[in-house]
């Protein structure tokens, strides 16, 4: 065997993934994906061993539920066949190690920067000599737009090539917002600093990566986390979906100077983060997961009171649906605007709500179940034609499968099991994935310990990261003036990809 | 005289009413109806900023703009009462006046060397130039209908004849409103709340100016509105005495601006591909007037 097998949150010693040569590397991994729509690279990266760079592959199979991990030995210089030039899959995954490592790629097609990391291998680059695409002619413009959000949202700079109002190409350059989430996993000792730093990756999924988080070190205790615990997890992130969704339709609404939606959904986006303000004392989350621990617990009372917030919302969310559905100006703008193929998604290799609007089931409840969704059977939601109009249906849809889901698990509260906090510390030379479902998609965190059960090393990957590209594809032969739209319907992170 | 007092009242309230029907219509108070009037008093106080890029072309536009649709203003008419100015013709002269001063504020946006501000430039120069033949056979029509070039002649004749006239009113107050949305890039056209430069028209052609410039900008816009409707009212008070025609004149801007407030909350947008179709249709509107003049004139064979 040269690669192990493991499942979604468990721990294995590193010395049990095999060490195989490059070649046997290149071969293998991008044999996985070779016409497999069911695998995708949940995470490759690199970390450093002495003066070697050892990568390690993941490979994430939906249907056997298993993930594959290999790795390889390579010296920082070295100048390698990249795996992008046989599939897109791991074309920003390479581009990262490259940033980071200056590991050569001598066939990579985009060896550009990524996001500017402090650590980064090659100190001249910086951000404001990104080497963009440019083009050479009397007829094309270009806009750039950006670093400052025209909403002062997040920082990103967009460059449009156009052809009068028609977009050609769009090239994203992201790195503003780096902070160095994954050194400070290392840096920070305490248990809980950590835990912040899980919960700041990105500020609209404080639940599905600090589940992830907690997961991660979970399994590298040895801990098994008590069915209260993850009864709180499952239900955080199924609200943080629906009052994220929610908002998003909102902000859909406003782009299309659409008032009366934007305003109705606006408002019922409040009911949902006030009553996460209600049971853990913030709207966005933060404090409510924390690895070990059932730091609030769901009570019978808060069941009951989430019982009439869904039942005064659902009503009112069916309603403004069927509005917004039949309104033939909204539609208009919707349909058959930033379509993302299939083909696209595949080969680029999104995942969450980026791959489900054009028919690919990317869904790690149902394919790497973890919490409490392998009671909840849960069917993912999909559509066909990758265009605006499919991702605001699949907002609409999972909002109210989410809400079946929230009204199933208040139906029984589990029984507070009392704090357990009692944590071995981590295993030493161990390594662990965790895989989450956040709104917008999978989350993968990975751990290394060294030799005394510290963190060595701390991998972070957002569903972002990928599904940007996603993003530039979309809005191509589109109008200039659809991006904003094209923009919102993916609604991606720039600070979960900035790390 | 009548007509310019009028129409400074009615400019005062105009932008105040659209704003707190979108605001009702959302379940919010909304600002008082004098708002936009503070808003442009306050930016009045201000002084002014100017980008390096930028030269004189960019510092006189504003002053050209606002003359421009003063000067349109004087022309208009209050039914029997002729506007300051009025001379055969005067109809073409208000239509260019208010293109000299468009021709300015698309000069001064390309003069930033923004690349939103060519894009919003462009696309102003393409609507304004879908919407002239619409004004102009509308206003054809009438002259044709009436036998007299200038507005003040051509509205109070026009009811004379035949009742067959109000149905043109009609059609003509649906052309000169649409005119009103698309110059003051209101919705379905243009969204005049949006933050996203890339999809606004007009309010990305202002993104530089400032102060004192931007408060003449929004003070010509405010104006622009209260003289379309003010020409919407002539086409039908033509034959009112004065107590009757002046009430009139306020519930017709009153309802106006309520239509857009409504529009602009019930529906989204158009895609900017289908802006320039829309505005065409106001063209075969315009002709549905003219064959309806040609019919009342009995000139159809």
């Amino acid at each position: 065997m040269n690669y192990t097998t493991i499942i979604n949150n468990q721990t294995i010693p590193v010395s049990d993934i095999p060490e195989i040569s490059y070649n046997e590397f290149i071969d293998l991994n991008t044999g996985f994906l070779t016409d497999s729509p069911e695998r995708h690279c949940v995470n490759y990266f690199g970390s450093r061993v002495g003066n070697q760079v050892r990568l390690i592959c993941c490979i994430a199979d939906d249907n056997t539920h298993q993930i594959y991990v290999s790795s390889c030995l390579i010296k920082s210089g070295d100048s390698l066949d990249s795996f992008t030039a046989r599939n897109f899959n791991f074309e920003k995954f390479e581009r990262e190690i490259h940033e980071n490592f200056g590991v050569g790629y001598n066939d990579h097609p985009w060896l550009k920067p990524v996001r500017y990391a402090k650590n980064r291998f090659d100190q001249s680059q910086t951000i404001a000599n990104y080497p963009f695409f440019s083009i050479e002619s009397d007829e094309l413009h270009e806009v750039g737009v950006g670093p400052i959000h025209a909403g002062i949202i997040e920082p990103g700079h967009f460059r449009f090539i156009c052809n009068g109002e028609q977009i050609l190409h769009l090239e994203i350059q992201l790195g503003y917002q780096h902070r160095g989430i994954e050194q400070q996993f290392l840096a920070k000792k305490k248990l809980l600093q950590r835990t912040t730093v899980a919960e700041s990756i990105a500020g609209d999924t404080v639940v599905g990566h600090t589940t992830a988080f907690s997961h991660v070190w979970e399994s590298l205790c040895g801990f098994q986390p008590s069915r209260d615990i993850e009864y709180a997890r499952t239900l955080a992130l199924e609200l943080e979906r629906m009052a994220v969704h929610t908002g998003d339709l909102s902000a859909v609404c406003t782009d299309i100077a659409y008032q009366l939606g934007s305003s109705v959904f606006g408002r019922l986006r409040t009911p949902i983060i006030n009553f996460m303000q209600e049971w853990g004392g913030n709207r966005l989350s933060k404090g409510l997961i924390r690895p070990g621990r059932n730091q609030f617990p769901f009570t019978p009372e808060l069941a009951n009171r989430l019982a009439e917030i869904l039942d005064i919302y659902e009503p009112d969310f069916l309603e403004m649906n069927e509005q917004l559905f039949q309104l033939p100006s909204a539609l208009s703008r919707f349909e058959r605007t930033g379509v993302v193929s299939y083909d696209d998604v595949l080969s680029i290799g999104t995942v969450g709500m980026a791959a489900r609007m054009s028919g690919l089931c990317r869904d790690t409840r149902q394919s790497h179940p973890f919490g409490l969704y392998p009671e909840l059977n849960h069917e993912p939601i999909i559509k066909h034609h990758g265009d605006v109009y499919s991702r605001v249906q699949i907002r609409k849809a999972e909002v109210k499968q989410s809400m079946q889901y929230i009204r199933n698990l208040i139906q029984h509260v589990p029984e507070i099991s009392g704090n357990e906090s009692v944590f071995q510390s981590p295993k030493p030379n161990s390594f662990t994935l965790s895989l989450v479902e956040g709104w917008r998609g999978e989350i993968c965190h990975c751990a290394i310990t060294d030799e005394l059960g510290e963190l060595a090393y701390y991998k972070v990957k957002d569903p972002s990261f990928h599904n940007w590209l996603a993003l530039a594809l979309a809005v191509r032969n589109n109008e200039i003036s659809d991006f904003p739209i094209c923009n919102k319907s993916f609604n991606l992170s720039y600070s979960g990809h900035d790390l | 005289m009548l007509s310019l007092i009028l129409i400074l009242i009615a400019a005062a309230f105009f932008t105040g009413v659209i704003v707190r029907v979108k605001s009702m219509a959302s379940g919010r108070k909304g600002p008082g109806i004098l708002q936009p009037l503070f808003d442009v008093f306050r930016l009045f106080k201000k002084g002014v900023v100017y980008s390096e890029t930028t030269s004189f072309v960019f510092q006189i536009a504003p002053t050209i703009y606002f003359s421009s649709v003063v000067m349109a203003m004087l022309v208009v008419p209050f039914g029997q009462s002729k506007g300051i100015l009025s001379f055969d013709g005067d109809f073409i002269f208000f239509a260019y006046i208010l293109a000299l001063g468009k021709f300015f504020s698309i000069i001064s946006a390309m003069d930033t060397g923004s690349s939103f501000e060519g894009m919003g430039a462009s696309r102003e120069a393409l609507y304004s130039m879908f919407a002239e033949p619409a004004f102009f056979i509308l206003m054809g029509s009438l002259a044709l209908l009436t036998g007299h070039t200038n507005f003040q002649e051509m509205f109070s004749a026009l009811h004379i004849g035949s009742y067959i006239s109000y149905a043109l009113a009609i059609l003509g107050t649906f052309v000169l409103m649409m005119i009103a949305m698309v110059e003051n890039s209101r919705m379905p056209i243009d969204d005049p709340k949006t933050h996203l430069e890339l999809t606004m028209v007009h309010e990305v052609m202002i993104l530089d100016n400032s102060g004192f410039d931007l408060g003449l900008i929004l003070t010509a816009g405010y104006l622009k509105f209260a003289i379309y409707g003010a020409l919407v009212v002539n086409l039908f008070i033509g034959v009112f005495p004065l107590q009757y025609s002046i009430p009139m004149f306020f519930v017709i801007q009153f309802v106006l601006a309520s239509g857009v407030g409504f529009i602009e909350s019930f529906m989204a947008r158009f895609r900017m591909s289908h802006n320039a179709q829309f505005i065409f249709v106001l063209t075969s509107v315009s002709l549905l007037i003219f064959f309806g003049a040609l019919l009342i004139l009995g000139k159809f064979v």
